[in-house]
């Protein structure tokens, strides 16, 4: 069974005419502005083990949010209960508790000249087959080749397919309503591999908006079992200062600080370890991130942000510059600045790379650290203090030597951003920022 | 009379009652299905927040639903709907049995009621003070925060509560209620001294109303002891200096940091991951694990704690678990379907974040019994090394066993004195390896202040953590000096 575009698209128009009541309803409560949120989601979830179907799950999942604002008081309130009887109740709520919240004279909406005016269509949603059979072959089909393909997998921890769609509707009292429809669709497979009384466990994954997108299950368990079987045998390597590799799919958390490092919440508390960083140089000269709201079919695309705010193309680093802040509206008046459409988050970064891939740039660093997995939460954005459990591999003359575990690297985030090296071209585009492997000129290795 | 009103408000409400259950359950409980329950729940919760000197923000939410099970084997079919009603039920149940062929129909065990003693008050504590004694307490704590030092420039106070309704009903004849309250106050202080700007944060809860953070505790009440604790570390971390970096003694402090048993060990002894062979504890129950001074349990039994329960997810009255004696594997936490598939009782540790999630073995409070030592003497005995008593948070790989967790305050000892405060401790090692370091343990067990989040699978649970100042004569400091 696929669901049915048209019918979504139906079920969309009555929704955006639910969150026009819900703020017409505000109104007639006698607030000053009000917005609302709602979204949904349908769809499958199955795991297997070891060939045997392990969970089937059926999904809907379904809130609406709404925030009401009286003068410059605000109260806010969630339901999941979607029918209007619930969503009055709701709108009630939220207009209780603005009686009780303190004057914030940087609240309200977002401007209203900046409203998204056109909803491009940027295809997001491709609904695919959700029915328990094709899934679960999926994930069996995934599963079963991986099991074969090296002795060393002795276990699984299972594959699992999802697919889902849903849409995303946003509406404020400027008269703004607008929607858009979503598919995701993923497939995984995690499996463990031992070698003597030690075993270790990693994974693989695709995700893309249309089911055509995904590796297919067999591209998807050899990834598995490769990054599984490379693991075994790994040692800890001594405490020392080295250059280090972050590997594509470890790399964009490093570009996950600097949001983190640039959004307005961070800043106006001056919480961050880049304040006043705004024209400033805070990557090496050659290197610039453009951010592409608008790329078709991406998971990271939206026509327009959490508060009806129009997004575009922009520049975020250019010749290793910082162009803009990420602020919402809220952020931008509490700095005096304007709002950039990152009310919900970033769309779609791109980093520039001049390495052609990973092995190239292994070769580059010589003697170092490729890091391939990071754990653990030590990252201080307010000062940019960074340390972190890390495994991965050593690498001597550019050529992988042995896989190294229980360590942790070191460093200070400005440093790091700072002296990044090089970038390669093995791009992930699994993750909202888009960028390959990253050489980093030095870390601190703790081990042994 | 309280399990009376759940049904009520859970049920007869809903035109649906027990025989309606159980009739729905009769509709799965066929052919190979071994086990079906239905779970539904009723949730709101709101919280306020204070930052500016204001209060910002206000919100409340709202929502219920019920999830429907099947088990088959190691097969499980689930489906679940955000309303309640005879009709979400049918279909929600008639999708969970997808997983089984057509057979026999088989009897559902008579629902029996038991009674499990209170554990924490059924009380909503949203209603126990009205929003303007919320609020008056997020001022309170903001202007006797920013009295206490020159140097905080900011502060950032919060209150939550949440009030959960849950009902179970399976085959095998369980029909379990329990209310569940929870409630949680925040602190976090920024202070700037000299250009340089650090983070301080504190917070307790329980599952009891709000009456308790204005209760006081050896004549302070337990609010100003959470301001005057985030200032404190702020303060700290303002003098602290670069961690080292290498491999030398640790010292954990009681209470909080018995977060890494709860990633070290905790983790790896829940039964999904033993049954599926994928934990590094997995095949070694009987054998010693840990150091001989080490006795772990999981306690779901502590009166008001934030990560005890009545009853779990799946009606099962929560345990004392003993999971490590004097350094022994002797139990795993057991839900309802790992527990029968690996021919062992239940232990109360069936958790499910909510209706819509399947349940799973969680953790409830999980702690290591106090030893013999005064802490001062296992601080003495260190010549060079680390006392971490806070820490931020951790992450474990229950397959090699390794974790990473980030220290928020810890100092060094030089000479078996603690003398410098350091910044960015990351500690890493492997459960197993790290349990067999454990050389001295105090006598000075503590809990934590009630702020724990556990996250597995997507889902996050409230849990309690805590031991006894803890030796370890070796683990790998991650720090840039």
């Amino acid at each position: 069974m696929i669901p049915d575009m048209n019918e979504l698209q139906t079920e969309l128009h009555d929704v955006e005419q639910a969150v026009a009541d819900a703020i017409k309803y505000a109104k007639q409560l006698g607030v000053s502005a009000a917005e609302c949120a709602m979204s949904r989601s349908s769809g499958i979830n199955v795991a297997t083990r070891l060939g045997e179907v392990e969970t089937v799950e059926f999904n809907q999942d379904g809130a609406l949010g709404i925030t009401v604002f009286r003068g410059q008081q605000k109260g806010s309130s969630s339901t999941t209960d979607l029918t209007a009887k619930a969503i009055r109740a709701a709108v009630e709520k939220a207009n209780d508790i603005a009686r009780y919240t303190s004057e914030d004279p940087y609240a309200g909406l977002a401007p209203a000249e900046l409203m998204a005016t056109e909803i491009p269509d940027l295809d997001l949603c491709h609904p695919a087959n959700q029915s328990a059979e094709f899934a679960l072959e999926q994930a069996l089909a995934c599963e079963q080749h991986a099991l074969q393909l090296d002795p060393r997998i002795v276990n699984s921890d299972g594959a699992g397919y999802s697919s889902h769609v849903g849409y995303r509707v946003y509406g404020n009292s400027h008269g703004f309503v607008a929607g858009y429809l979503q598919s995701r669709h993923s497939l995984s497979c995690s499996l463990i591999a031992k070698s003597g009384d030690a075993m270790q466990r990693d994974y693989s994954y695709t995700v893309a908006r249309h089911r055509d997108d995904l590796w297919t299950p067999h591209q998807v368990a050899e990834d598995a079992v490769q990054s599984t079987v490379s693991r075994l045998d790994g040692r800890k390597i001594a405490t020392a200062k080295v250059p280090v590799v972050f590997r594509a799919d470890v790399a964009n958390s490093l570009f996950g600080h600097l949001v983190a490092g640039i959004s307005g919440g961070s800043l106006y508390r001056k919480s961050s370890f880049l304040v006043d960083h705004l024209g400033k140089q805070v990557l090496p000269s050659w290197l610039t991130v453009q951010e592409r709201p608008h790329l078709r079919g991406a998971l990271a695309s939206s026509p327009f942000d959490h508060e009806g705010l129009a997004t575009h193309d922009r520049d975020i680093i250019k010749d290793g510059v910082l162009q803009t802040y990420l602020l919402t509206s809220y952020s931008a008046r509490k700095l005096g600045m304007e709002p950039t459409g990152h009310a919900g988050g970033i769309h779609t970064w791109e980093v520039t790379h001049q390495v052609e891939n990973l092995a190239a740039l292994c070769k580059k660093m010589g003697t170092g650290l490729l890091v391939t997995e990071l754990m653990g939460q030590g990252v201080n954005i307010v000062n940019g203090d960074y340390s972190r459990g890390a495994a991965g591999f050593w690498v001597e003359n550019g050529e992988i030597q042995y896989p190294v575990e229980e360590i942790t690297i070191a460093g200070n985030l400005k440093d790091m951003l700072a002296n990044i090296v090089a970038i390669a071209g093995d791009v992930d585009a699994r993750h909202g920022v888009r960028t390959g492997s990253v050489l980093l000129e030095e870390m601190r290795i703790a081990g042994v | 009379m309280q399990a009376q009103n759940v049904e009520h408000n859970l049920l007869h409400q809903h035109d649906l009652d027990s025989d309606k259950l159980q009739q729905s359950l009769a509709t799965l409980y066929t052919g190979a299905i071994d086990f079906a329950d239905i779970y539904l729940q009723s949730s709101v919760n709101e919280s306020w927040v204070l930052e500016d000197g204001i209060v910002k923000e206000g919100s409340f939410h709202i929502e219920a639903g019920l999830g429907v099970r099947a088990v088959h084997g190691e097969k499980t079919g689930f489906a679940y709907a955000d309303d309640i009603s005879p009709q979400a039920l049918q279909k929600a149940a008639a999708a969970a049995r997808g997983i089984s062929l057509a057979g026999e129909n088989k009897q559902v065990n008579a629902f029996s009621r038991s009674a499990v003693g209170l554990r924490y008050p059924a009380v909503n504590p949203l209603a126990s003070l009205n929003e303007h004694a919320k609020i008056d307490l997020l001022r309170e704590i903001d202007a006797y925060a920013r009295s206490l030092d020159p140097r905080v420039v900011e502060v950032i106070a919060s209150i939550s509560g949440s009030y959960d309704e849950i009902l179970v009903a399976a085959t095998d004849g369980t029909f379990a209620t329990d209310i569940r309250p929870l409630v949680r106050v925040n602190c976090t202080v920024l202070v700037e001294h000299n250009g340089r700007r650090e983070r301080g944060s504190a917070g307790g809860g329980a599952r009891v109303d709000y009456h308790y953070f204005t209760a006081a505790v050896d004549a302070t009440p337990r609010w100003k002891a959470y301001a005057d604790e985030a200032v404190r570390q702020a303060l700290i971390n303002l003098e602290a200096r670069p961690a080292p970096a290498g491999t030398m003694p640790v010292v954990l402090g009681s209470g909080w940091p018995g977060v890494l048993l709860h990633e070290a060990v905790g983790h790896g002894l829940e039964g999904d991951f033993n049954r599926k062979g994928a934990s590094a504890y997995a095949g070694k129950i009987g054998e010693m694990v840990a150091s001989e001074l080490c006795t772990i349990v999981d306690d779901g039994t502590l009166k008001d704690r934030r990560g005890s329960l009545a009853i779990d997810d799946e009606g099962t009255e929560a345990g004392y678990n003993v999971l490590i004696e004097k350094g022994r594997l002797v139990g795993y936490m057991q839900d309802k379907m790992n527990a029968r598939l690996m021919g062992v009782s239940p232990t109360g540790n069936g958790r499910r974040e909510s209706y819509a999630h399947l349940p799973m073995p969680r953790m409830t409070n999980t702690y290591m019994l106090a030893g013999e030592h005064d802490p001062e003497e296992i601080i003495r005995s260190v010549k060079r090394g680390i006392y971490a008593p806070h820490f931020a948070g951790g992450q474990v790989d229950i397959t090699s066993g390794k974790f990473v967790f980030s220290a928020s305050e810890a100092y060094l000892i030089e000479d078996g004195k603690i003398t410098a405060p350091v910044k960015g401790a990351t500690l890493i090692g492997n459960g197993p390896d790290a349990m067999r370091q454990v050389s001295m343990v105090g006598h000075d067990l503590a809990l934590d202040q009630g702020v724990g989040v556990c996250g597995k699978d997507g889902q996050s649970v409230p849990v309690g953590v805590g031991q006894p100042t803890l030796k370890l004569d070796a683990m790998t400091v991650g720090g840039t000096d």
